[in-house]
């Protein structure tokens, strides 16, 4: 069994663990964070899609151990206490899920994306989110949302010469 | 249908889902996310050869293993006296194999469980699994669909020629006549490929046991929670019905695929009683893709008459069935009375005649999956007719058009059994032309073989069934259930209302859409409906969701239970008023004599005096509660035009759909929003299977691309955005004038893409190609054939 502390959704935990456990077990099966999903076997599905120190991983490949250290969200962390994030208000207002089941790991992309890309064409955001796999919505609605969540963010922090709005995981924009 | 009763009625209305906030904020509840304390955790050990005799099952290094629970085989689940897996559709001399959760002596595909091992956690249940040691003794496979029936090796001694049954429908003698007049006859040998359906969410079950109280509870993926519980209960089992919870909660898509009863939640629901705890199981993907029934695999011989204008005078059909290993529940409903029904299309054919031989194969079995049936007909009939336009040299539209059943023709009976309910086809047609604007996009596509670009267009007007099914007449076919669909609504003192249906919502938002059919139906609003679905405790005995029934079917059992609690409240309402019941009138939720709107009764008041019941007429009992059973008097018939614009790299063959263009009559919609959704994921599978998808196995019957690394689900990048839009064409089956929606963009992309790849290369006078249209499968037809027109 291996030591590990690192933080979840801004709570710190402290466990001993199997070497062997996936994270995404960790979350589900440890800390009952139950909205993190498993579609495969293979880190083809992105259903398990968190961000570890903000930046999206599939936690379907990363070992609980890797995480140690380290701040995690899953989609339990990321809307406040009064609102969804604009990515999840999005696709409410897009219609852009069914089931459900990949709608979280796609949030937690789309978040992702929109950090690294705050103004994506459709094109970047197809290609953004190819590593995450929707059955029920051809993507179409779910484009859209993004597309809607960039604008909703891009409205919130106006772009001004020589500064840079930068998204934190939470999506709250900052301006340097 | 009735007047909205609203003047701003949801009815119709592109409502947001009151599903979304929980799935958005990762408090969905799907099969897996549940836990009991106590829970253990089963793995399987499962057969990899494709077809083996279980010589011997060694356990004891597995049972060595730490937190090992148990560790069951099919043996012993026989000894016990559990059953078999049955069929629920029945043909006239089908061989009825038997298929134990847990194979005995033969493993028949690859992937069939042969044991299971429970364990206190399931990566130690994984680890034993490993180490139980199967003897096999493997076996010849029959794998080829085509090549089944004359293989030597039998996959199930009652079944001589691998043959499960042979069925036809239509009138032979008069197609053979049809085709001896024809000016034209075209034809075309057309595999439909075997498909996976792969919902994101694999299948779980978790079975727990009270032996306190004797109740079992099985938490499962089902798209039809009561059919699991009478079928593994009544006759898996053996466990009495009113003991017997079933719950399916938030369940991750189905495409089918969740229809069924699966072994692995036979096993769990033994297991628990067994070892006094609860059971947990979810399926590995690659567990998915060997174990969930998959889709279509058909091989067709098709033939088509014209007369020398391009009338269709006949059609002829021999098709060859690939069932699988074991007859899943309703496989052999699929490709007969799902897939030969459906041959007239929207056309007008005097004489059709289908034959359909189904084989037993060592794969995995098959079953429906979106669409079922309806899918198959319309690639054979859509490819066929285009075909027939390309040699007669017609516009692949212009033929279409001449032989649509004309809109004075409904209720219209085809020579394939069915009664179409109502139809108009060509201003569907007319709407897809105009919305691509197809002159131009013809222009565009001459000056684009000018450039050495090969740009296709395919058109596919395409028919489906839905509605289903009239249970009287679908018992006379074979079935061994009724398929109506239940409702119960009840109305609480306050005049809040929970609806419970049967149906079951798996991505199609029951929870809004049947909310608003209630608030519109009940003139009170929305968010004083709660819908309620999925758990056997609760909910009437329903027939769940599939077939694109939900709202045609289980949408009016809700309309006529609202219509009876409404007649009750128009009583009290008189009682109180002091008038004739039959003079009550009622608009938003107001109840009046009519002509006096100002002295009303609310809902509310009615509802509490009907809970109060110190002032009832004397004959009204108190409470305010309904329940209804709606049994379709026909299917509904959904229609619409599909047309995709392709471009085929001549250097890659790679093919980019760059224009898609979707009109579908559904009959009325509830939620418009709702319904194009579907289509888009519907147009998506479709275009997926025309494109990209096939299970293929070797000649071993190993699965070569069981995984998602190799089976090719579409990302977000290989597909375009979609143009959709609507005719309506209310159905005259139920009073809500619905046809249903689920699966028409499943049913018509295919073609519609085939056909538009076909259009593409037709410079290198290549007629047809079979699915998937891969790249590397066209760049060799390009190779090969070479730009004709260069020649």
């Amino acid at each position: 069994m291996v030591e590990i502390h690192l933080s979840v959704n801004g709570a710190p935990h402290h466990d001993e663990v199997e070497p062997r456990l996936l994270l995404v077990h960790y979350l589900r099966e440890t800390l009952g964070l139950t909205g993190t999903h498993v579609g495969c076997d293979t880190s083809q599905c992105g259903a398990c899609t968190v961000l570890l120190d903000g930046k999206s991983v599939k936690s379907c490949t990363v070992l609980t151990v890797q995480a140690d250290g380290a701040e995690v969200t899953t989609i339990e962390g990321v809307a406040t206490a009064d609102s969804m994030h604009p990515v999840q208000e999005a696709f409410h207002q897009e219609h852009g899920l069914q089931c459900g089941f990949c709608t979280p790991g796609m949030v937690m992309a789309a978040i992702d994306l929109l950090q690294r890309t705050p103004h994506p064409t459709d094109e970047q955001i197809r290609t953004g989110l190819d590593g995450n796999m929707c059955r029920c919505t051809g993507y179409h609605n779910i484009v859209k949302a993004v597309k809607a969540a960039s604008e909703k963010l891009a409205a919130e922090v106006p772009e001004r010469p020589g500064r840079t709005p930068i998204h934190t995981p939470l999506g709250v924009p900052i301006v340097q | 249908m009735s007047q909205p009763n609203t003047s701003e009625s949801v009815f119709g209305a592109s409502v947001l889902r009151r599903e979304d906030a929980r799935f958005l904020t990762g408090r969905g509840r799907y099969t897996d996310d549940v836990t009991l304390p106590g829970t253990t955790y089963a793995a399987f050990v499962r057969s990899p050869h494709a077809h083996a005799r279980v010589r011997a099952i060694d356990i004891g290094r597995a049972q060595q293993v730490r937190g090992v629970r148990a560790i069951f085989t099919g043996a012993q689940l026989a000894a016990d006296g559990v059953n078999g897996i049955p069929t629920a559709w029945l043909l006239p001399d089908i061989k009825l194999p038997a298929h134990p959760p847990l194979a005995v002596d033969r493993a028949r595909y690859v992937g069939e469980a042969v044991a299971v091992v429970i364990a206190d956690n399931a990566y130690v249940a994984r680890d034993a699994a490993d180490l139980v040691n199967v003897d096999y003794e493997p076996l010849p496979a029959v794998v080829d669909t085509e090549g089944a029936a004359a293989a030597t090796t039998l996959v199930h001694d009652i079944a001589p020629a691998n043959r499960c049954f042979h069925w036809s429908l239509g009138d032979a003698a008069a197609v053979d006549a049809a085709f001896s007049d024809a000016a034209h006859i075209v034809r075309q040998r057309l595999l439909n490929q075997r498909l996976a359906a792969v919902a994101m969410e694999p299948r779980s079950a978790l079975a727990s046991y009270d032996k306190a109280t004797e109740d079992l509870t099985l938490w499962v993926t089902s798209q039809n929670p009561h059919v699991h519980r009478l079928i593994m209960g009544a006759f898996v089992l053996g466990v009495p019905e009113h003991k017997f919870r079933v719950i399916a909660p938030d369940v991750g898509g189905g495409f089918g695929s969740k229809i069924f009863i699966y072994p692995e939640e036979c096993v769990l629901a033994w297991a628990t009683k067994q070892i006094a705890r609860p059971v947990k199981w979810t399926a590995t993907r690659s567990e998915s893709f060997l174990t969930d029934a998959q889709g279509r695999d058909h091989v067709t011989d098709v033939e088509l008459a014209l007369d020398a204008e391009g009338h269709i005078l006949g059609l002829r059909v021999n098709t060859i069935a690939n069932l699988g290993a074991y007859l899943s529940l309703f496989a052999p409903c699929v490709p007969t009375y799902l897939y030969g029904t459906l041959l007239s299309g929207v056309y007008k054919i005097p004489a059709i005649h289908v034959e359909v031989d189904a084989v037993f194969t060592n794969t995995t079995p098959v079953d429906a999956y979106r669409g079922a049936g309806r899918p198959e007909a319309a690639y054979l009939l859509e490819r066929i007719v285009d075909i027939a336009a390309k040699q007669i040299g017609m516009n692949p539209a212009a033929l279409r058009r001449q032989n649509f059943i004309p809109a004075d023709a409904f209720p219209y009976q085809t020579p394939v059994a069915l009664q179409y309910d109502s139809g108009n086809y060509a201003p569907a047609l007319d709407l897809a032309l105009r919305k691509l604007d197809y002159p131009k996009i013809l222009e565009e596509q001459a000056q684009a073989r000018k450039q050495g670009r090969y740009v296709g267009i395919g058109i596919s007007t395409y028919i489906e069934a839905c509605s289903i099914a009239p249970s009287q007449v679908v018992g006379s076919l074979g079935a061994q259930a009724g398929l109506w669909e239940s409702a119960s609504v009840r109305v609480h003192p306050t005049g809040k209302v929970s609806v419970f249906t049967g149906s079951h919502a798996h991505g199609q938002g029951h929870e809004t859409t049947f909310a608003q059919l209630a608030s519109h139906d009940l003139g009170i609003p929305m968010a004083d409906v709660e819908i309620v679905h999925g758990d056997t405790a609760v909910v009437p005995f329903g027939m769940g969701s599939y077939g694109s029934r939900s709202a045609a079917v289980g949408g009016t059992a809700i309309h006529n239970a609202i219509g009876k609690i409404k007649d009750k409240a128009k009583r009290i309402a008189a009682h109180l008023l002091e008038a004739a019941p039959e003079d009550i009138t009622e608009e938003n939720g107001k109840y009046f004599v009519r002509g006096a709107p100002d002295r009303a009764k609310g809902f509310g008041e009615l509802a509490l005096t009907a809970y109060l019941a110190h002032n009832l007429p004397r004959d009204v009992e108190p409470g305010l509660e309904a329940n209804s059973f709606y049994d379709p008097s026909n299917f509904t018939f959904p229609f619409g035009a599909h047309i995709a614009v392709v471009e085929v790299s001549r250097a890659t063959g790679d093919v980019k759909v760059l224009k898609y263009v979707a009109v579908d009559d559904v009959g009325n919609v509830i939620n418009p929003m709702i319904v194009d959704g579907m289509v888009h994921g519907g147009i998506a599978q479709g275009i997926a299977q025309a494109l990209w998808e096939e299970v293929r196995f070797d000649d071993n019957g190993q699965p070569l691309n069981a995984s998602l690394m190799t089976y090719a689900v579409p990302r977000a990048d290989q597909l375009p955005s979609f143009d959709t839009a609507r005719t309506v064409t209310p159905s005259p089956v139920n009073p809500l004038g619905i046809k249903g929606a689920g699966e028409t963009g499943t049913i018509a992309s295919t073609p519609a893409v085939a056909n538009a790849v076909m259009d593409a290369l037709a410079p290198f006078g290549v007629t047809h190609l079979d699915m998937p249209l891969t790249p590397e499968k066209l760049w060799t037809a390009m190779e090969s054939a070479g730009d004709q027109r260069r020649a």
